[in-house]
């Protein structure tokens, strides 16, 4: 698989590595002149220095052929613009954007910038799973599919407690897993 | 009277709203910086807002200082801010999440300005002007 990746922060960087050592080929771009001499001792020719809202940038980058961009800087509004660019000029398959500030998460979703992940996001789901306020914990969206996947704990006592899984009522379309 | 909302009051934003506020426009900018309020004033008899002016301090993407400015009410949303990525987001944004008439987007790269019109976005390239201007003047050398 080839992938871009616009920026070269500590995500961005350790995306590389780790794909890099799963064989993938794939090229950061990055528009901080020091940020780049740094990683590009490392990633040598698979970094190359620049703004990747910029469309020559990202065509010198390959962006032509990529199955993936990751855009992971540090501004949303370039993450939101590199991965609609890649998405509808390109005709990237597969995009994924970082959300920086949760807030600015509407915005990609609504111009159809999906996944837009956001750590903030992440961890407050993590809390919610150490402390779940509601007794169903959220794992997962799978939003193209309308598919959530989330946790219940059975309580002792409940109606359910006991039953084969066959004999228990669910609404329709949902699964147990 | 047509409702103007414009983000971002530089050189170019504060004197397009001065000179829709004095057509007889209802007119509210949107910017982060107090400075650009100072700018309105500036060259003008009264205050910006005593001359009928609305001003909002703010980020472009904040939903709550696009709100207060008064976008849900614009009829033309003009992005004018110095950052092409900012005026591209908040431009599309106006026109589809918020259903603006008539949007127009300041984008200094020419590339981008110029697929971004063949998507259907009104957009203003100053440097592509700036190119032809120079190109004239190098014709009579």
């Amino acid at each position: 698989m080839y992938v871009v990746i616009a920026g070269a922060g500590k995500v961005g960087w350790n995306l590389a590595r780790e794909l890099m050592s799963k064989r993938h080929e794939v090229t950061v771009i990055e528009s901080d002149r020091s940020r780049y001499l740094t990683v590009e001792q490392e990633l040598e020719h698979a970094i190359q220095y620049g703004d990747a809202t910029e469309l020559w940038v990202l065509e010198r980058a390959g962006i032509n052929r990529a199955d993936l961009t990751i855009a992971v800087t540090g501004d949303d509004e370039d993450n939101l613009l590199i991965c609609q660019l890649a998405k509808e000029k390109y005709l990237c398959e597969r995009i994924i954007a970082r959300v920086n500030n949760p807030r600015n998460r509407q915005y990609f979703e609504l111009l159809g910038i999906q996944p837009a992940v956001s750590a903030t996001d992440l961890i407050l789901r993590l809390i919610e799973h150490e402390v779940p306020s509601y007794g169903t914990v959220h794992l997962l969206d799978l939003r193209d599919e309308q598919l959530e996947i989330i946790e219940v704990e059975v309580p002792s006592g409940s109606p359910v407690t006991g039953r084969p899984i066959h004999e228990i009522e669910l609404p329709d379309g949902s699964l147990i897993i | 009277m047509p409702f103007i909302l414009i983000v971002g009051a530089g050189r170019v934003g504060s004197t397009v709203a001065r000179a829709m506020l004095e057509a007889g426009h209802d007119v509210s900018v949107l910017d982060e910086d107090p400075l650009s309020h100072e700018r309105l004033d500036s060259g003008m008899d009264t205050t910006w807002e005593d001359a009928g002016g609305r001003f909002t301090l703010g980020h472009g993407l904040e939903i709550d200082a696009l709100r207060e400015a008064g976008i849900e009410e614009a009829d033309v949303f003009i992005a004018a801010t110095d950052g092409d990525n900012t005026n591209l987001t908040i431009a599309q944004i106006a026109g589809k999440h918020y259903q603006v008439p008539r949007v127009i987007c300041r984008v200094m790269d020419p590339a981008r300005a110029e697929w971004y019109a063949e998507q259907g976005l009104h957009t203003i390239c100053p440097t592509s002007y700036a190119i032809e201007m120079f190109e004239r003047a190098l014709e009579e050398v």
